[in-house]
């Protein structure tokens, strides 16, 4: 199966076509190693850091930022989603607090200070 | 009235890059007005990664990135007015601003202006139809979600593909919402190709390009939009029209820097970039009047806000020390291709290296940008894609600088 990407690591942006094919990851298009790599890494496991805001219990209206500390499957961006939007945390919160533990291989951490 | 040596109107990554530049170089009254209550300017709204690349070497959030800022004006002891907003600035520099105190009027040596700039509206667009509940511009609805946590709406059509429409598709969907379509004008998404990719076809959210929503529908709440396609002239092509249902329109059609006061003032404003005009120092045409960040021009990177709000506070700090003066000026004129070139003028007294900072006026590929003056080539750089989206970054050497008469210009040449 071909799949069509288009690069993202440097401005030009060259479209890649990818094949997996026995077992391997074929890419043509690339300007560039970089490019190769990209390909490959966006078929067999493409990763998505994740972004999103958790309620904060004991103040109104009050949302605290939040990422995952490290990317996780791109697969399991939604999944990821659940867990944060029934979230919730009481102020004062820290920038890299962990506020959810263990989400599909990352940690929920705060990326906004709330006092 | 209060006196202060430099006054700084806006507290987002410019400001604060600009006080503590103003601060680590020499000058310790330095204060920061701003309507908002927390430090950070549009940043605190933007939770999103992709913030800090190039000035720290990683991605931040937004919030982070202002947090690195912040640390550094409280540690500094920079005094902050906050939830104060500035209503006129005269020739005088003299500030008045309100708060919950009542008026407060500050005589300032050096003012530097860094108001950001906000959205363009409905009301700029024109679009017929009625006027129902469901549209915002793309900021409103950011700052809705990400710092009140209101839910905005579930059946979404985005006008404009700039990076802000781009982050609200992915956001929208993320929180459950389904995205209809990102329309867009132009041939060409004006937002980074890294942005289309992670934000759309990671969510499988439809771009149309050479497309604009013509008519809203919907009498208390939207019910839906007609969008359809335009010519190479803008024009509507009416047997392209076709209804797209949904409870929310989000505009996402530019930004206009903050300039009122600026006019205030009495500076003119350059018709291309809707800002000040000013020399490589960012200081506009009265003396001890600087400007940084998006109120000057709209940048898509915030790293390059705060280089160049590092430069308004070090020349504000100084002015104000008395280091800064007079000097001959030459213009920078953008030519062939180059829709402008900041800054416009050069001082030539006392030059160091200058980063001369563009943007293409459509997408090319394989390109030259020469920046010359007169016959003479002080700078010239190729790129294998430009596009107007992502500013270029020219670096003339001092040495050029020297026997300069006349002006520069900086054109482009596909090759
Ligand atoms: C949705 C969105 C997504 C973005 N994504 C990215 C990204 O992924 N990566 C990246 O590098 N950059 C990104 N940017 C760009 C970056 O955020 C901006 O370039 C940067 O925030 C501009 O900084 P600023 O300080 O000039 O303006 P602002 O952040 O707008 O700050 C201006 C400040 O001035 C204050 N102010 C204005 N008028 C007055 C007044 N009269 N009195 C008192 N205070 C006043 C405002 O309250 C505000 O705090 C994004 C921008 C937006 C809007
Ligand atoms: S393949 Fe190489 S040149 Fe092309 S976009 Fe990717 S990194 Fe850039």
């Amino acid at each position: 199966m071909e799949r069509n990407i288009t690069c993202i690591i440097c401005p030009r942006g060259c479209p890649l076509i990818c094949e997996i094919k026995c077992g391997k990851v074929y890419v043509w298009g690339n300007t560039c190693p970089k490019g190769e790599q990209y390909g490959k890494d966006e078929c067999l496991s493409p990763m998505r850091s994740v972004t999103s805001v958790l309620r904060i219990s004991n103040r109104d209206d009050t949302m605290v930022s939040v990422k995952t500390s490290v990317p996780v499957s791109k697969y399991r961006i939604f999944d990821v989603m659940q867990k944060i939007r029934f979230g919730e945390v009481a102020a004062p919160v820290k920038i890299g607090d962990v506020l959810i533990k263990d989400v599909f291989g990352a940690d929920i951490i705060a990326t906004k200070e709330i006092n | 009235m209060i006196n202060h040596d430099i006054v700084v109107v806006g507290g987002g990554p410019a400001g604060m890059a600009a006080a503590i530049a103003a601060y680590d170089n020499g000058v310790r009254d330095v204060v920061i007005l701003d309507r908002e209550k927390n430090l950070g300017g549009i940043l605190q709204q933007c939770i999103h990664n992709g913030f800090g690349l190039h000035k720290f070497g990683e991605e931040l959030t937004g919030p982070e990135y202002a947090n690195i800022y912040s640390k550094k004006v409280a540690e500094r002891g920079i005094e902050v007015y906050n939830e104060t907003t500035v209503t006129d600035i005269s020739k005088e520099k003299i500030i008045t601003a309100t708060n919950s105190n009542g008026i407060l009027k500050i005589k300032a040596k050096a003012v530097i202006l860094a108001m950001g700039c906000r959205e363009r509206s409905r009301g700029a667009l024109n679009i017929a139809g009625t006027r129902p509940a469901g549209i915002y511009s793309a900021g409103t609805a950011q700052k809705l979600i990400n710092c009140e946590g209101y839910s905005v709406g579930e059946r979404v059509v985005i006008l404009g593909s700039g990076d802000i429409g781009l982050i609200m598709a992915r956001r929208m969907t993320l929180e459950g919402a389904k995205v209809e379509a990102v329309c867009e004008l132009m041939s060409y998404s004006g937002g980074l190709t890294r942005n289309i990719v992670q934000c759309l076809n990671d969510f499988n959210i439809p771009l149309y390009l050479s497309t604009t929503v013509v008519e809203i529908h919907g009498e208390e709440r939207l019910e839906g939009v007609t969008v359809a396609k335009v010519d190479s002239k803008n024009q509507i092509l009416e047997d392209t029209k076709r209804y797209i249902p949904c409870d929310t329109l989000l505009l996402s059609v530019g930004l206009i820097p903050e300039n009122e006061l600026t006019r205030s003032i009495g500076i003119e404003l350059n018709n291309i970039t809707n800002g000040a005009e000013v020399n490589q120092n960012r200081q506009s045409n009265i003396d001890g009047v600087f400007a940084c960040g998006n109120v000057l021009h709209v940048h898509d990177l915030v790293d390059y806000v705060s280089d160049e709000s590092e430069i308004a506070g070090k020349s504000a700090a100084k002015y104000v020390n008395g280091q800064l003066s007079g000097g001959k000026e030459i213009d920078v004129k953008a030519e062939n291709g180059i829709r402008y070139v900041l800054p416009q003028k050069i001082n030539l007294e006392n030059t160091e290296d200058i980063a001369l900072l563009m943007r293409v006026d459509k997408p090319y590929d394989r390109v030259q940008i020469t920046v010359k003056a007169g016959e003479v080539i002080l700078a010239n750089v190729k790129r294998i894609r430009a596009v107007p989206g992502e500013m270029e970054k020219i670096i003339i050497k001092k040495e050029g600088l020297v026997n300069i008469c006349d002006s520069i210009t900086v054109g482009l040449e596909e090759i």
